[in-house]
């Protein structure tokens, strides 16, 4: 197997006194789909988002393609650049139209020309279904418009991974399919996912390998098959049987 | 949800229903609701009628306009030489084409440009009432002339003269009090020096120099408030809390009479330009504080996508948060230019020939004693014609941003 591209080594992080990550570790190989799954406040999210340093962990080490997260402002820019997110509540840059939300970060941080940018954006805008909206704000357009949108900004910086945070869980239930869609698309595509999702069907489908977060450690991990057919942990079944059967 | 919207195959679809008013049922409702609101619209209005009528009586028959008339070029431009006021329809043109071309870049909305095209000529007049003289109708003409040629500009070539015209924008100001101040003993921009500025161009300049120079460093002291620096944040806290802690005046008076005690006596900064430095320190400071506001309700998430995508906090602070900051704030910026203009008037207490400054002058004549009520309801209306436009011209601002809208 080559080097992986996220390792994760006993990752500690505290908020104040909280000890919301309590050593955890991870290697992602290129191309793989991570599901992460667990209860709410179990540090889903605040893993997520040590990778792409939105939260600055305080032990433990993290080295995505290849480059170790310090204080070292370049190495967080080179990481962000080759790391693309997706959050739950799209996060939209609401005084921008779609178009240019999505060429931003290509103008600006890749420097490419305008002209480049937007065509890859209208691209983008056809791969998730909705070129017809490039013109509008991000406030004319539903919840899960605005979410394939968001999936488009990040895929616009042409980035190697993509992290979602509960992509799905602030849109009505009819628009989480055309999401889903969407990440099942981009799996096929061998993009490296990390995903943090209570979308069992979705893992079930394309997920590599599954990861059970509870009280910021992992309880649990194993591949779709092994985590629904032959949980092993406790906790890992009577939260599965919560969330399959509720 | 209502049988209406689920069966579409029957049902025809309507148009909201209109509400028609007759002129008698709009009084009934607005002004006769009730018998407590039919009193006090009567009262009201005969409040209205007695001193309205008193007011016209009083400015058609008793009051006696010659010292305004009289006076009219020193209320509006003081001492400022007649063979040099060309300069001033100069300077006027630069801006109208600047905003002409402004114009066309930003504004998207037909109706209001329709509407500036048709009042900027009636706006233009009145000025040509206030500079007076020389120039007269062509001069008035070409200030028409070149702001639709600015506009047609930015309209032909939108992409194109974007960044011109910001730039122009910039430039425009030093520009402007190059063109008005000149240089040299003599020649073609000979020096008008300072103390002969006056009257309403006066006040003008003032207030617009407040006005641009104090927005970026309001902006700049905002965002170091906001900065993870504690020594930039400590500074920015102390200067905006020290300068919101005095009043205006304190500072002029600072700026005129303290302040040559600091200097070495071979150093004389002019007077107007040591209180343009009051003003923009005293508004800078209020700025920054309205503008912190607007940053506040900037959602975490903005900050946090703007990172994700890889933006470095430069980029991130000009493309996404100032816009939408300023953006939400503009009612309070323009409420807060209104008030330093009229503030400007304060300058009168330190010896400069404002419009204020002039008004006292004039009254200080023998020959127009008695004349205060005629002169100061005058000066009022000056101010009230360039307040109210300026928060007109806000509100419309705001509609052509769509302020509120996303
Ligand atoms: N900014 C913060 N300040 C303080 N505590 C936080 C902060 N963010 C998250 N936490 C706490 O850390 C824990 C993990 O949060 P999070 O990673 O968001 O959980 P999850 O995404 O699994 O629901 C929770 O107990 C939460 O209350
Ligand atoms: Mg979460």
């Amino acid at each position: 197997m080559s080097e992986p591209i996220i390792i994760c080594r006993d990752v500690h992080k505290w908020y104040g006194q909280f000890h919301a990550l309590r050593g955890v570790s991870m290697e992602v190989q290129k191309g793989e789909v991570i599901v992460i799954f667990g209860p709410s406040g179990s540090g889903k999210s605040t893993f997520i988002r040590t990778i792409n340093r939105l939260e600055e962990h305080q032990r433990g080490t993290i080295i995505v393609d290849g480059i170790e997260l310090s204080h070292d402002v370049r190495n967080i820019a080179a990481i962000r650049r080759e790391v693309g997110m997706v959050f739950p509540q799209f996060n939209l840059f609401t005084g921008l139209p779609v178009l240019h939300n999505i060429t931003l970060g290509p103008i600006q941080v890749r420097k490419w020309k305008k002209e480049k940018a937007e065509e890859i954006a209208m691209q983008l805008l056809e791969r998730v279904g909705i070129p017809e909206q490039a013109h509008k704000y991000p406030g004319q357009l539903s919840g899960g418009q605005q979410q394939r949108v968001a999936i488009a900004r990040a895929l616009a910086m042409q980035p190697k991974i993509m992290l979602f945070d509960e992509p799905t869980s602030a849109l009505d239930p009819e628009m989480i399919k055309e999401v889903l869609d969407v990440m099942v698309e981009l799996a096929k595509t061998g993009m490296t996912m990390l995903v943090v999702t209570h979308e069992m069907g979705f893992a079930r489908a394309v997920a590599d390998r599954m990861f059970f977060f509870d009280q910021g450690v992992i309880v649990e991990s194993g591949t779709p098959k092994e985590i629904f057919e032959n949980p092993k942990e406790e906790r890992t079944k009577l939260f599965l049987s919560q969330i399959l059967h509720h | 949800m209502t049988s209406t919207t689920l069966t579409t195959g029957k049902q025809e679809i309507l148009p909201p229903p209109t509400e028609r008013y007759t002129v008698l049922g709009w009084i009934r409702k607005n002004l006769f609701g009730s018998w407590f609101d039919g009193i006090l619209t009567i009262v009201g209005l005969a409040f209205i009628i007695y001193a309205g009528v008193g007011s016209l009586r009083w400015a058609f028959t008793s009051a006696r306009w010659s010292v305004i008339t009289d006076n009219f070029a020193l209320f509006m431009k003081g001492q400022y030489p007649l063979e040099q006021v060309w300069r001033l329809w100069v300077g006027l043109y630069l801006l109208a084409f600047v905003v002409g071309l402004l114009w066309g870049v930003f504004v998207r909305q037909r109706s209001f440009t329709a509407w500036v095209l048709l009042g900027a000529p009636v706006l233009f007049a009145l000025i040509v009432l206030i500079i007076g003289g020389s120039g007269g109708w062509l001069s008035l003409l070409l200030v028409d002339v070149l702001a639709v040629a600015g506009w047609a500009l930015a309209r032909w070539q939108p992409q194109r003269t974007r960044r011109a015209a910001i730039t122009l924008l910039i430039l425009y100001f030093p520009l402007l009090i190059l063109i008005i101040r000149g240089f040299g003993a003599e020649g073609f921009l000979s020096l008008v020096p300072t103390n002969l500025w006056g009257g309403l161009l006066l006040s003008l300049l003032i207030a617009v120099v407040g006005i641009v120079f104090s927005f970026p460093f309001g902006v700049l002291l905002a965002l170091g408030r906001q900065s993870q620096l504690r020594a930039v944040k400590t500074l920015c806290v102390i200067y905006i809390e020290f300068i919101r802690g005095v009043p205006l005046i304190t500072l002029l008076f600072m700026g005129q009479v303290m302040l040559p005690f600091f200097l070495p006596s071979n150093v004389v900064i002019d007077r107007v330009i040591r209180a343009m430095v009051a003003v923009i320190l005293f508004a800078a400071a209020y700025l920054a504080e309205n503008v912190r506001g607007g940053l506040q309700a900037i959602p975490k998430g903005q900050y946090e996508a703007a990172d994700a995508i890889g933006l470095n906090g430069f980029q991130k602070m000009t493309y996404i948060i100032l816009p939408q900051a300023l953006r939400a704030v503009i009612p309070v910026l323009v409420g807060q230019f209104i008030g330093l203009f009229k503030d400007t008037s304060l300058v009168a207490l330190v010896g400069l020939l404002d419009l204020l400054g002039i008004a006292r002058g004039v009254l200080a004549n023998p020959n127009y004693i008695g004349r205060q009520i005629e002169v100061y309801v005058f000066v009022a209306l000056v101010y009230w014609v360039f307040s109210y436009s300026m928060s007109y011209g806000s509100r419309r601002l705001e509609v052509a941003l769509g302020v509120g809208e996303r």
